[in-house]
């Protein structure tokens, strides 16, 4: 008996241990994700977990110009852009093919944007499309010839071209949806530098390389994308040798990651910023002088240097510095100053309200907002504010913060990840796009002057016209300070040895094209 | 015993009926909907109203619900908003891995601890029993995800045995030897705590057996030591254990949720923490009537197994 079972364990642990822990093989990239991806049809999907595969799978009309946020042409040679702003003719690329072999032409083009905005096109039903309301202002998609696509716009929309270049304007495959209707999203077929070949549910999604690639073959043969949503989990399978490339790596880790040779940490500013809104309609923060306090009270060092571990940079206003042409550089963030924070308080009129603070456990963006909602606390309560903490899940706090502060709370993290300037405060901080008009406004911030500039901006097609308006509005929301502007995040990833020209980008997509593993 | 196994069958189909009335009730009483949860910080009253009309989501909470159960009466879960595919299919392949996992993690911790147990009332406050009282307690006592993550260290990352994660190599492999590569971590982990209680009840069972009349008969008659304990003792102590390994097989496929998570074991515990997260409610209904019918077979199973093994339960 007992000699049976020796044997049956040598036996057994020479079997489990005999395959040889394999490195990943050369010329096949593989990529630690966050989560299992939702669908690969770019239409149907909101979450940068997916963007990041889209990406390489799919082109759009635009793109975003290497290591910037300013659009250039993709599928798209060239386009005009009428005296009114809005009509849009864009000349196609000739000669490109999808991945099942059919061309890419203005029908094809016509097709995405029917499909995604006309209820009573054939395939609407292949949605439902939650992001096509980035296109709400298209009122006619016209094929004019086999290379040549003409947008009606309702009104002028000056974020029109860097919408396209957004995951939600990547082309797909008429034949392809045609053909599989409801289950594109499973067998997806673009133009981009990566055919899809094969999705392992829960375990791994892997594409190949396009030789036809109209912007030349990319080096990799392979990327196999691999969802690990545990982030211990994923640490330890990149520590193993399992992984080529890690994203979203905690802040606790990367300090071991930058101490290995065996490693390269990227880290890249992104589109990012993360703030509290702050209830103007009642309570102490209808006061300018109490929300300054509160921007001056907050250490917002101590909270990118401490709690985020270098990971974010202070914010000095409501539009990231990652949108280059547009972002006021002559903006200084609130500095750390206690005693000026009390000042402000007394000359108020702050007799100690308690102010109620919604913060929540996770969320897309939010970076570690207990921690950072119990440090605010402690800062507010160092000058004088008494806060009281309401901490909800994701969901819940989207549910409360959404519809209005009103009658709720004080103040409520927030945090917003866009693709172009005018996204951001256009939904929150204008008159008109109060929570009742279905706008972001939580926090009723109204100002017509920064109305007027956001309108303007949207109408104007000239970019150095645009980033004009908007320098203007950031300092005057500086000034009015209807958020305490905390943080902008950086985006980062690990790459193990033998990777080469991987590069982050500041739209946060993960760009392969260009990666090699020899 | 064909009558038997039918009645208990019949009665599950009341309790699963319930089961999904009570799911469907509280996915509907926890605030968010998936619009939101799909919309994330664009969750505008509009775009919500207008998804939720796009996902069916706009009908009244008894209409879905009889929506629902008219499907499933013809083989149809529906279609899960967060995944964009078949929930049958999603589950389905989920549940299959869970029950590789599981079910090597049962096999597992009923050998060891029947095992442990027998020895241990066997060598009654001898060294051994002291050894195992003391592993068994340490097995019951640690939480099932920290052993897991500590197992990866030791054996994934500090000497690379065993892979940190995952079902199948993601090239080559996919065939038997790696499947046990990739189990053999996760189901030790899942086993744990589970081989603990089992050990504690065989040891007390065996003991309470070991003071029967009929032991010191067979003592008496002059049987091996051997013999008595495994012939006699062991058959009649495995009657009032084999129940609690019925239940253990219900904590095993809760406990998969940690340790499907922790080792990223594309099983059905880390679809449940999704799909709740994502309040995806057909993707959980689905998933909660699979787990809850197995439960119950496994249930019916251990009653089974008992009746064969005791004359008097017959």
């Amino acid at each position: 008996m007992k000699n049976l079972l020796a044997a049956a364990i040598t036996a057994a642990s020479m079997l489990l241990a005999s395959p040889a822990l394999a490195q990943t093989p050369p010329n096949v990239l593989v990529v630690g994700q966050i989560a299992e991806p939702k669908s690969l049809d770019p239409h149907a999907v909101t979450a940068v977990n997916d963007f990041r595969i889209l990406v390489n799978v799919y082109d759009g009309l635009t793109r975003y110009k290497d290591g910037t946020l300013e659009v250039e042409p993709s599928l798209a040679e060239s386009w005009t852009i009428s005296e009114d702003g809005k009509t849009y003719t864009f000349k196609l690329r000739e000669g490109v093919s999808f991945h099942d072999g059919t061309p890419f032409n203005a029908e094809a083009v016509k097709f995405n944007f029917d499909r995604m905005l006309k209820e009573d096109h054939p395939f609407h039903d292949t949605g439902p499309f939650p992001l096509a309301f980035f296109f709400s202002s298209v009122e006619e998609v016209t094929a004019v010839d086999d290379l040549t696509v003409e947008f009606k716009l309702k009104e002028p929309y000056a974020p029109f071209l860097s919408n396209l270049a957004y995951p939600t304007g990547l082309m797909v495959s008429p034949a392809a949806v045609e053909e599989h209707g409801k289950d594109f999203g499973r067998h997806p077929s673009g133009t981009g530098a990566f055919k899809f070949a094969e999705w392992d549910a829960n375990a791994k999604l892997v594409v190949t390389r396009n030789e036809d690639y109209w912007d030349g073959a990319p080096p990799l043969e392979a990327v196999i994308y691999r969802p690990i949503t545990d982030a211990n989990t994923r640490i330890a399978e990149m520590l193993s040798g399992g992984l080529d490339v890690m994203v979203e790596v905690p802040p606790d880790s990367l300090q071991q990651f930058r101490d290995d040779a065996a490693f390269t940490v990227q880290e890249q500013a992104g589109p990012h910023v993360w703030f509290l809104i702050l209830n103007l309609k009642e309570g102490p923060f209808a006061k300018k002088e109490i929300r300054q306090a509160a921007n001056y009270a907050i250490n917002k060092k101590a909270l990118v240097e401490n709690i985020l571990q270098g990971t974010a940079e202070v914010a000095a206003g409501p539009t990231p510095p990652a949108f280059a042409w547009a972002y006021n550089d002559t903006l200084e963030p609130y500095p750390y100053d206690p005693e000026k924070a009390k000042q402000l308080l007394a000359d108020a009129g702050y007799g100690g309200e308690q102010l109620t603070f919604y913060v929540t456990e996770g969320g897309s963006g939010m970076l570690d907002p207990l921690a950072m909602g119990t440090a605010i606390q402690a800062d507010l309560q160092a000058v004088g504010m008494k806060v009281k903490i309401e901490t909800y899940e994701w969901n819940t706090f989207l549910g409360k913060v959404n519809p209005g502060l009103e009658g709720k709370a004080d103040m409520a993290e927030m945090a917003w990840m866009t693709n172009d300037p005018d996204t951001l405060p256009f939904l929150t901080l204008r008159s008109q796009a109060m929570p009742d008009q279905g706008g972001f406004n939580s926090g009723y911030y109204a100002n017509e002057k920064v109305d007027d500039l956001l309108g303007k901006a949207r109408a104007a097609t000239d970019q150095n016209e645009r980033a004009a308006l908007y320098k203007e509005m950031q300092e005057i929301v500086h000034e009015d300070a209807p958020w305490v502007f905390v943080a902008n995040w950086k985006q980062n990833a690990v790459t193990g040895a033998g990777v080469e020209n991987f590069k982050l980008q500041p739209s946060f997509f993960l760009m392969l094209q260009d990666v090699a593993k020899p | 015993m064909t009558a038997y196994i039918a009645k208990r069958l019949l009665a599950a189909i009341p309790v699963l009926f319930g089961l999904s009335v009570i799911v469907f009730l509280i996915m509907a009483m926890i605030p968010g909907d998936p619009a939101t949860a799909i919309l994330g910080s664009y969750a505008t009253p509009e775009n919500v109203a207008r998804l939720n009309a796009d996902l069916g989501l706009d009908k009244s909470l008894p209409q879905q619900y009889l929506i629902w159960l008219g499907n499933l009466l013809q083989g149809d879960l529906g279609r899960s908003y967060a995944l964009n595919r078949p929930v049958l299919d999603e589950v389905l392949e989920r549940f299959s891995a869970t029950l590789i996992l599981a079910g090597t993690a049962l096999v597992l911790c009923s050998i060891l601890g029947l095992l442990a147990g027998v020895v241990s009332a066997a060598r009654q406050y001898g060294f051994a029993d002291k050894a195992i009282t003391v592993l068994v307690l340490i097995g019951i006592s640690t939480p099932s995800f920290w052993l897991g993550l500590l197992l990866i260290l030791a054996f994934a990352v500090k000497i690379k045995l065993f892979p940190a994660s995952g079902m199948y190599a993601i090239y080559g492999g996919g065939d038997l030897p790696d499947l046990l590569h990739h189990l053999f971590l996760p189901a030790l982990t899942l086993a744990a705590v589970a081989t603990g209680v089992i050990a504690r009840l065989t040891r007390t069972a065996m003991l309470e057996v070991l003071r029967q009349d009929y032991i010191r008969t067979a003592r008496a008659k002059g049987l091996t030591e051997r013999r008595v304990i495994y012939r006699h003792a062991f058959k009649a102590a495995l009657v009032s254990v084999i129940p609690v390994i019925g239940i253990q097989a219900g904590f095993v496929l809760g406990g998969a949720v940690y340790i499907e998570t922790v080792f990223q074991w594309p099983g059905i515990g880390s679809m449940l923490v999704n799909a709740i997260s994502t309040r995806d409610l057909l993707l959980v209904q689905g998933g909660v009537l699979v787990v809850a019918a197995a439960y119950v077979l496994f249930n019916l199973a251990a009653d089974v197994v008992q009746t064969l093994l005791d004359p008097r339960l017959r």
